[in-house]
């Protein structure tokens, strides 16, 4: 958890008080335990029914009816901040770059926005940093005492299509290499072909292989192509033992959408509902604005509640979007419109 | 609260619109309105004012003028004086004005939003999102009917004067449904908005006056209900086009009767909203908010009567409530606001007063726990269930956010609960099999039929309903045909004024023969015709019939309401003629030609006694003609589909009307009863016609045509007797959706003044004496679309 103890609030000179890390999973009411493998129920995965106009509709209208000004925004843009999975995933990444990246996770913000903002306190960090296997080490030791997770994307992550006692092989490495949270990627062909039997084993054998590190199941919705699949493909996963469900690699042609990502909520309602049991989830791949990241944030508040506004059940996978909330952080507190080079890169 | 604190709690803060700028649009007008008449700002005659104010806090936002009867004058006179020059524009000329106010409504699109949020109390987002762009599309389309106006009617004029009353719901929008194809089709217009919602009307004649719109071609009255009634009832206006309640339409109908306006209507509704198990129920909820919670419920076609499959009624249910533990109610012009303010005490008290009457019927009343705005006309989203169809708040329109929900179990339940309403405006069906929601569709009986969606509406697709929710369309080509007549209908000579008196006397006074005696036709026995069978009159009596010169022909069978409840019971019991295929109808009317053919002279000769040899060989060859003519339009009368904006088809299709009742015109005995009768049966309605006084006894030739051509019992039922007194008992069945009195003014008066009843829909011959030897204007689309309504299936697609 990479939030720290929270203290409140306009001036250092107030009491720090110390605030619970987490807020409970809860939906309409009903605590909800963490997620575990649970049997397959072929009927919740063929019983998916979605129909994609409608959800089109939804996501479109919900953007519309949802937004947030002011002293709000900059809180809700501190909460996408604390939320973020900070990611370089790049044929040309490098320990340096990774290192600077981990400097970024450990101060978002510039000082004197954190100090304009009456911020302190809060201690804000990102929600996690996420990178290829072979900067897991690098990671973790740039991100030393930050409290702040690693995150590996793994099982032959984009495509997952090597051999799967490879891909599980290296989610143990990465575990080992001291990853608290493993992105893999699922075999998209077992959706085509609705071998959700094979799909199931893949996951839980990941989740298996995973221990005690988070696991995040990476659809590739824009390779899955419908909605339909996005929904069976989500069950499937939940089932599995998934903690969170994720969108995309970010390298498919289409990334996250809002209307795939209210599909993957609406099931993890539904799944929650039907268990007793939370899954988190994560866009991923194409959200670069914070208004954006506020859009989102509306939609997991509205269809979920304010528990998957906590990085324990929500997660943006992003690596520009920082930049764009940092400039809008800055124009609440100026207002004047920032500059890209303005702010340190990550 | 600080934003740190903000963070822990992440609830939405205020996102109020700035309404600055118009503000300043009703401080430049000194808070203060006078009427639009005749291109000016004129003052009203009464010297008076009244207010209107926000719902949202009650404070008072503007006066405007109270228009009298004198106001009413000058608005009438104004519309007239601009009624030449007007319609002598091209069709491109107007469509330039068209244009312009297109533009301008988009170019101060903000302010108008705003201005309506303010005066009627829907959420920004709404007014913001879908009314005002709705408008401006309005008016975009209609531009374009403007320039095709003689290409595409190459036929029809302007009516001319056009009176137009329009409900607070949707002000603006509202407006542009009326103002856009009136002035499209060349008509000049007096329209009254509101009381409770004024602005948004006068906001737009400003934006008239600054595109130069012609003085007088736009007339806005603001006046209470009773001036807006002095407004329709006015000779000076040609047509009445009204939206608002079933009881205000009913007043409407029969205020009109003794004229031959125009009438359109665009009344209440109880629309279905059918989830089956199939559904996409999450969708579907959010469906239930774009229907019942979209603008407060205040909608003629809000989807307030959920019927859902019963295996799948608990787990909508609760997805539902937790959905509408969601909703934001507030402020409207906050942006992150779901429901605004219902528009004014009068109508929150009439919600609170029917949700109370629900419960005290035994209704289940739920509604979320967010605390409402304590002050300002608000009221929670609710749904009741635990209801059944004898319930009030089933039968009756709320005009709420009230949702009533009761459940079913097949989809032949499902259509019979659908159906179970006087209203017949829109409805809603979620299933993801496209044989069960279209299937539905084809059987509910709406005007618009949402398949996987909901109150989507375009200008190119007509809305309208059927039924107590009112006739005519708005929208689309049919729209256009509500603002148009024929060129040739007004150049007929006028319609004889009195029908022939029958001498027979009343049933009480019993019978005592008058006339010549039997002569040697009288063997020749004429029947009703009722369900496919001779029937003898209800009364036991006959009365004679003479030929032209005073010679007894015969006898015909005096009807009485009792032959014509049999009648239409037989009507409507034959509905499934309307489920036949078009190409089925084709081959009965054709084999209907055939033997007309083979009994041409026998027909020709008896025909002939009445209405003179030459006339009658013309008569049943035309008559020939006019059946091969139905028969050929039987499968030729299609619909269109329309392509609105987003990834979607509209399929506009024309339906029967249902069971029609005809009184036959005395001109022409066969021709004319059979140019009313055939496009009726063509497009697969049932008849019971009433056949002329004056040669009642073709009736007796064409059953027997009828039963040897293959013609299903029941589809045609003929009754002779008194028109007038059958036409009273006819307008006024509930089982007859419409009338067509092709015969005097003052049968067409009691006709109309009677349809108030289920608001059947009323055709006649508008005063005029129609010639039925003339082709062209006694046969075709002019009588094809009164024997249809259109209805829009909207069905989006995608994967």
């Amino acid at each position: 958890m990479a939030l720290q103890p929270i203290t409140s609030t306009n001036n250092a000179v107030h009491a720090v008080q110390h605030i619970p890390m987490a807020i409970p999973a809860v939906l309409n009411g009903r605590t909800l335990e963490a997620n575990r493998s649970i049997p397959l129920n072929l009927d919740w995965v063929e019983g998916v029914r979605v129909n994609t106009s409608a959800v089109e509709r939804r996501a479109a209208t919900h953007v519309a009816r949802r937004t947030v000004k002011k002293e709000t925004q900059a809180a809700w843009l501190l909460r996408a901040i604390a939320c973020m999975d900070l990611t370089t995933l790049s044929g040309d990444d490098s320990a340096d770059r990774v290192r600077r990246l981990c400097a970024k996770a450990r101060n978002p913000l510039q000082r004197h926005i954190v100090k304009g903002l009456g911020i302190e306190d809060l201690r804000l960090t990102v929600g996690a940093v996420c990178v290829y296997h072979a900067f897991v080490e690098t990671a973790v030791k740039a991100l030393e005492g930050s409290g702040i997770p690693v995150a590996a994307v793994s099982a032959g992550f984009p495509a997952g299509l090597s051999p799967l006692a490879e891909r599980v092989e290296e989610i143990h490495r990465s575990v080992e290499a001291g990853a608290e949270e493993i992105d893999i990627v699922i075999t998209r062909a077992h959706v085509f072909s609705g071998e959700w039997q094979a799909l199931y084993d893949e996951v839980a054998a990941f989740k298996q292989a995973a221990g005690p590190a988070h696991l995040k199941v990476i659809l590739g919705t824009g390779d899955l192509m419908t909605l339909r699949n996005v929904a069976r493909a989500s069950w499937v996963a939940m089932m599995a033992g998934a903690d969170f469900i994720k969108t995309s690699t970010g390298k498919e042609a289409v990334n996250a959408t809002l209307p795939v990502s209210l599909i993957m909520v609406r099931c993890i309602r539904d799944y929650a509902e039907r268990t007793g049991m939370a899954v988190g989830f994560k866009p991923a791949g194409g959200i670069r604005t914070a208004k954006q990241a506020l859009d989102w944030l509306a939609l997991m508040k509205d269809e979920l509640g304010r528990p998957w506004l906590e990085p324990s059940l929500f997660r943006f996978g992003a690596s520009g979007m920082l930049g764009d909330i940092e400039r809008q952080l800055e124009h609440h507190l100026t207002g004047r419109y920032s500059a890209t080079y303005r702010h340190p890169i990550a | 609260m600080s934003i740190a604190e903000k963070f822990l709690s992440m609830e939405y803060g205020a996102a109020p619109e700035d309404p600055k700028e118009a503000v300043q649009w009703l401080e430049r007008h000194q808070r203060r309105f006078e009427e639009f008449i005749g291109g000016a700002w004129v003052r009203p005659a009464s010297g008076e004012y009244m207010t209107t104010s926000d719902p949202s806090t009650g404070e008072t936002i503007a006066e405007v003028a109270k228009g009298n009867t004198d106001d009413v004058e000058a608005a009438v006179a104004a519309a007239r004086k601009a009624l030449p020059a007007w319609q002598a524009l091209s069709g491109h000329e107007r469509a330039r004005y068209l244009y312009a106010l297109a533009r301008q409504v988009q170019k101060h699109s903000r302010r108008l939003a705003v201005l309506e949020t303010m005066d009627n109390g829907k959420p920004i987002r709404e007014s913001r999102d879908i009314d005002i762009p709705l408008v401006a599309r309005h008016f975009y389309h209609h531009a374009g009917w403007a320039q095709l106006l003689e290409q595409e009617f190459p036929n029809y004029t302007a009516c001319g004067v056009v009176g137009q009353v329009i409900p607070w719901n949707f002000p603006l929008l509202m407006f542009a449904w009326k103002v856009a194809p009136a002035l499209a089709a060349g008509n000049t217009v007096v329209i009254k908005p509101a009381k409770y919602t004024p602005l948004t009307a006068l906001a737009f004649a400003e934006l008239a006056m600054e595109v130069g719109l012609p003085p007088g071609v736009l007339n806005v009255l603001t006046c209470d209900a009773k001036t807006g009634q002095a407004l329709i009832e006015h000779p000076g206006i040609d047509k009445v086009a009204f939206t608002g309640s079933t009881e205000v339409g009913r007043i409407i109908r029969k205020a009109t009767a003794n004229s031959t306006k125009k009438l359109s209507l665009e009344l209440g509704g109880k629309s279905p909203f059918v989830v089956f198990d199939d559904a996409d129920l999450d969708s579907a909820v959010e469906g239930l908010v774009d229907a019942i919670w979209f603008n407060q419920g205040e909608v003629c076609c809000a989807g307030s009567r959920l019927l859902v499959q019963e295996r799948v009624a608990e787990t909508l249910y609760s997805k539902l409530r937790a959905r509408m533990e969601t909703l934001r109610v507030g402020a409207p012009l906050d942006k992150a606001v779901d429901i605004g303010a219902v528009v004014s005490p009068v109508q929150l008290d009439t919600i609170r007063k029917m949700v109370d009457a629900g419960v005290a019927e035994g209704a289940k009343c739920w509604q979320p726990s967010n605390p409402l705005p304590e002050k300002g006309c608000f009221y929670p989203p609710t749904l009741l269930t635990d209801v059944h169809p004898a319930a009030t708040v089933v039968q009756e329109e709320i005009f709420g956010p009230v949702l009533v929900a009761m459940t079913f179990r097949t989809p032949a339940e499902a259509a019979e609960l659908a159906n179970n309403t006087v209203y017949g405006l829109a409805a809603s069906i979620w299933s993801e099999n496209i044989n069960v929601a279209l299937d539905l569709a084809s059987k509910v009986k709406a005007g618009v039929v949402w398949v996987n969606c909901t109150n989507q509406f375009d200008a190119a697709c007509g809305f309208g309903g059927y039924r107590e929710s009112g006739y005519g369309r708005e929208g689309g080509r049919e729209g256009m045909l509500e603002y148009l007549t024929p060129k040739w209908l007004h150049a007929l000579p006028a319609a004889a004024a009195n029908a022939a008196k029958i001498e027979a006397p009343d049933e009480e006074e019993g019978f005592t023969r008058a006339g010549s005696p039997p002569g040697s036709n009288i063997d020749r026995t004429v029947k009703q015709y009722i369900g496919g069978k001779q029937a003898r009159p209800d009364s036991g009596y006959s009365f004679p019939v003479h030929g032209r010169g005073g010679e007894l022909l015969g006898e015909a069978p005096l009807g009485n309401r009792k032959d014509i409840r049999n009648a239409v019971e037989a009507a409507r019991n034959a509905a499934g003629w309307a489920q036949t295929t078009a190409h089925y109808r084709a081959q009965v009317i054709y084999f209907l030609a055939e033997n007309t053919i083979q009994r041409r002279d026998e027909i020709a000769h008896r025909l002939a006694r009445a209405a003179g040899d030459k006339q009658a060989t013309v008569e049943v060859d035309l008559s020939i003609e006019r059946i091969f003519s139905y028969a050929a339009w039987a499968d030729k009368y299609e619909g269109v589909v329309h392509h609105p904006p987003g990834r979607n088809i509209t399929i506009a299709m024309p339906e029967p009307v249902g069971a029609i009742g005809i009184l036959a015109p005395s001109g022409a005995p066969l021709l004319g009863l059979l140019s009313l009768v055939l496009p009726a049966m063509a497009m697969g309605n049932t008849v019971v016609a009433v056949p002329s006084e004056k040669y009642p006894l073709i009736i007796g030739d064409l059953y027997q045509l009828l039963d040897t051509s293959d013609v299903p019992g029941g589809v045609v039922n003929l009754v002779a007797g008194r028109p007038a007194e059958l036409a009273k008992t006819l307008a006024e069945h509930d089982g007859i959706e419409a009338i067509w009195c092709f015969r005097s003014n003052e049968e067409a008066t009691m006709v109309r003044a009677a349809s108030i009843g289920n608001m059947k829909q009323v055709w006649t011959n508008d005063g005029h004496e129609y010639d039925w030897f003339n082709p062209s204007q006694a046969e075709g689309r002019w009588f094809l679309q009164h024997a249809t309504q259109v209805k829009n299936i909207w069905a989006p697609y995608g994967e």
